[in-house]
């Protein structure tokens, strides 16, 4: 039971950073162009799904409060300030899908709203992660470190870094749904983006070297842990082909692949850690009465039907956007 | 009063959960009427309902995204500021939510995609029944906000095992039966929510002597359900008062500022109550009709505050005012609804401007009346967070600094003000700009590759009017 949860935490997590990965990236991209057109091009490709998107990072926090409450306790209050700033990031470009086409004057203002927003979300979520890789300091499980805490070098690196990633999640998406213009500019976007993620994974990989982080160590206990890094290398590959080719399916798919393989670097680093080298799975683990109640109904029938409307979302809107703009 | 991190939590618990309420109140009835307004439109092909579907629609986008935006605050606040809350029932209430999350938000989310985007990719019947499911998502959600509430109202069906509250019998969690009170006194707030916007609506084009067929039909739709709705409603308030005067007695002594034990108990119409003297000022008080809307009887003995240890009062003055303020606004409505339904019938409520009048500018009391019911509960509940069982100041994250919670709740109150403004500002436009290709000026029609907005479909509304003409 636990491991299910367990699973299913570690499916949400993935499937939310791929999904708001790529509607955030959009957003950033957003930010870096000041044509009308593009931007409104960029927009119809994330706009009839990006609220599914982002409703799996509520499925993720419930399902790490009903069956892990102890993880959500302590890291929530832990990451106050970068759980705020997140929040509000992700308010400020939300609202901005629905006020943009309602404002006329003041359209600029949602404009900067929606690119400000997704990058401070992005930000946050980045760091959070080095936060918690470098290691929260907890004392019988209140948090010790302060306020500011989990800004640290590492940090900030890793929340660089992860908006580069989505960034260039968001261009690979680009390049799938779009034509024209904005297919061209994400296409050049890509080769920089790629440079960049993977001159952060050196610098973040050099850096946690010379720190001595303890998950270092686990990479020598457990040597068949490479086998992620070879995968993403061999995505990083094969998405440098598809650039060349100007094949406009193949990136988007190779990035994802990437993210899968560092996200199950990372969680298998720490396994069986929740909370690195503090809270384990199984002292996480909500009461058995809880993760029950939850699995036969929520587990079992429910998170099925939720991937089969995630399904039709994606069905209904597939193929390049552009033809679905000339409808309206 | 310092401003610790346990206040500043509170207060900004308080107003983001205010600030969101808002929202859902409004988008679960909006969706009721959308799903009703779809299903007459296929059913009879009369152009006015599409119309009308068109032009709410766009409305409820609106409205549906800052819910979406404020809703997923509070998915998380209840980890960043009450810690020790949500360690301890976790248990109960994680699960509780994950239901809502995983039976409603995704429901919601995914259907609302196409109800906005996909009217010309899907066949009418899946455009139906994604209305429908848009519409049970919000009522799903609803639901499980109303049984996680509820609990922590009237905490039932567990036990404490190391620290934390584990579920022994998830029947009794979720059946309790004051959530089946709770949650028809909600849903039946939202669809008054929902008729009085749309029917204060309707009044206003007809006093700006506008748009009167679809403003007939907003009229006397919004009239008519709220006329039926509002002695339910009214009564199933009663029955919410009967589980609190049964299972919170604190509370319903601060409710009815009764401070000392009577038999036969008086009610108090009205009143400045005084903790300081533990007494009311300038009361206006009924003798023994508090004992019968107590308890059906003439002679009952009912509990007053000074019956409860000091520790264990909560504070009076809110409750007892939120209360009233809330039964006045649903009997200001029902006086509305019923004589504006009995004018309608005998066709003469068009002329009688001073009623239109009135129920144009009450579309802000469903919205009070639901708040000051939410204030009513839940701060007739303090000091507890889980009545009887953890109290407030215990819940609170122990080592959240003031200054973090500080910078946190001005953040929230300068970016929710931010929103809410232009949010307010856009629906007023739009309800202005009134529904889209008959009558007064049509809205700006958009260029052709702007995806974004739901006005963007006036073109096909337009082009579907000319073809059923």
């Amino acid at each position: 039971m636990v491991m299910f949860w367990v699973a299913l935490l570690a499916i949400s997590i993935l499937i939310y950073l791929l999904l708001d990965g790529f509607d955030l990236g959009v957003g950033m991209l957003f930010g870096l162009t000041s044509s009308k057109s593009k931007r409104e091009a960029m927009l119809g490709t994330v706009a009839p799904v990006w609220d599914g998107n982002e409703t799996w990072l509520i499925v993720t926090g419930v399902i790490l409060w009903g069956s892990f409450p102890l993880v959500y306790s302590m890291l929530l209050p832990a990451l106050y300030i970068p759980v705020v700033v997140m929040l509000l990031g992700l308010i400020l470009r939300g609202v901005a899908f629905e006020f943009r086409g309602k404002a006329s004057r003041s359209r600029w203002i949602w404009d900067v709203c929606f690119a400000t927003g997704s990058f401070a979300a992005s930000f946050m979520q980045g760091a959070m992660v080095g936060a918690i890789v470098e290691g929260l300091p907890f004392s019988n499980g209140d948090y010790t470190g302060g306020t500011f805490g989990w800004l640290t070098t590492f940090a900030v690196l890793c929340g660089i870094g992860l908006c580069f990633g989505y960034a260039l999640l968001g261009a690979c998406w680009l390049v799938r749904k779009s034509e024209g213009p904005v297919r061209d500019m994400a296409r050049r976007q890509i080769p920089p983006l790629a440079i960049s993620v993977l001159a952060f994974l050196v610098i973040v990989f050099v850096h946690a070297l010379a720190e001595h982080l303890p998950i270092l160590h686990r990479w020598i206990d457990r040597p068949y842990l490479f086998v992620f890094p070879l995968i993403g290398a061999g995505a990083a590959a094969v998405l440098a082909r598809s650039i060349l080719n100007h094949d406009d399916y193949w990136p988007f798919h190779m990035v994802s692949l990437i993210f899968v393989a560092a996200f199950g670097t990372l969680a298998l680093s720490f396994w069986p850690y929740m909370i690195p080298f503090v809270v384990t799975i199984e002292e996480a683990a909500a009461p058995h009465a809880s993760l029950a109640f939850m699995f036969w109904g929520a587990g079992l029938f429910v998170f099925p039907l939720m991937l089969l409307y995630m399904a039709v979302g994606y069905r209904i809107f597939r193929g390049k956007s552009v033809s679905a703009v000339d409808h309206y | 009063m310092d401003l610790t991190a346990l206040l500043l939590s509170r207060l900004q618990f308080a107003f983001t959960i205010s600030f969101h309420i808002i929202f859902p109140a409004f988008t679960i009835g909006l969706a009721a009427w959308l799903t009703v307004l779809e299903a007459m439109h296929q059913y009879s092909g009369k152009p006015v309902y599409r119309i009308l579907f068109e032009f709410w629609l766009k409305i409820f986008g609106v409205a549906f995204g800052m819910g979406v935006v404020s809703g997923v605050v509070m998915a998380f606040q209840f980890g960043t500021n009450w810690s020790v809350l949500s360690k301890m029932s976790g248990p109960i209430q994680g699960p509780l939510l994950s239901y809502e999350t995983f039976t409603a938000f995704m429901l919601e989310a995914s259907f609302f995609g196409i109800l906005i985007f996909g009217r010309t990719r899907v066949p009418p019947w899946f455009y139906l029944f994604s209305t429908a499911m848009v519409a049970l998502g919000t009522t799903l959600s609803a639901f499980w906000i109303m049984v996680n509430n509820s609990w922590m109202q009237v905490p039932t069906g567990y036990v404490m095992q190391n620290g934390q509250f584990v579920p022994v019998d998830w029947a009794q969690i979720i059946f309790n039966r004051v959530v089946w009170v709770r949650f028809p006194h909600m849903l039946l707030a939202s669809y008054l929510t929902g008729a009085f916007c749309v029917a204060a609506t309707g009044a206003w084009y007809l006093l700006r002597r506008t748009y009167r067929a679809e403003a007939r039909v907003m009229l006397s739709m919004g009239l008519a359900l709220a006329a039926v709705l509002l002695p339910v409603q009214l009564f199933i308030g009663h029955l919410v008062g009967d589980y609190v005067h049964d299972l919170q007695p604190a509370k319903f002594a601060a409710i009815e500022a009764r401070w000392h034990d009577e038999q036969p108990a008086s009610e108090v119409l009205i009143a400045i109550p005084d903790s300081g003297t533990e007494s009311n000022k300038y009361a206006i008080s009924i003798p023994i009709l508090g004992s019968i809307i107590g308890s059906l009887s003439l002679t009952s003995k009912e509990v007053g505050l000074t019956s409860f240890a000091p520790q264990d009062r909560p504070p009076v003055l809110i409750p007892f005012f939120a209360f009233r303020i809330m039964v006045g606004c649903g009997l200001v409505m029902l006086g509305l609804a019923w004589l504006g339904t009995w004018l309608g019938l005998k066709h003469r409520l068009e002329r009688s401007r001073l009623l239109l009048w009135g129920i144009f500018l009450s579309f802000p009391l469903p919205w009070i009346a639901i708040l000051t019911g939410w204030y009513t509960a839940e701060v007739g509940r303090q000091p507890w967070t889980i009545y009887g069982v953890l109290r407030t100041a215990d819940a609170v994250t122990p080592f959240l600094t003031a200054s973090a919670a500080m910078m946190s709740l001005i953040l929230f109150v300068a970016v929710y003000a931010f929103i809410f403004s232009f949010g307010t500002y856009y629906i007023y436009r739009l309800l202005r700009a009134g529904p889209p290709g008959l009558g007064g000026k049509p809205l700006d029609i958009p260029a052709p590759n702007r995806p974004m907005s739901l006005a963007d479909q006036l073109p096909t509304t337009r082009s579907y009017l000319e073809a059923g003409e």
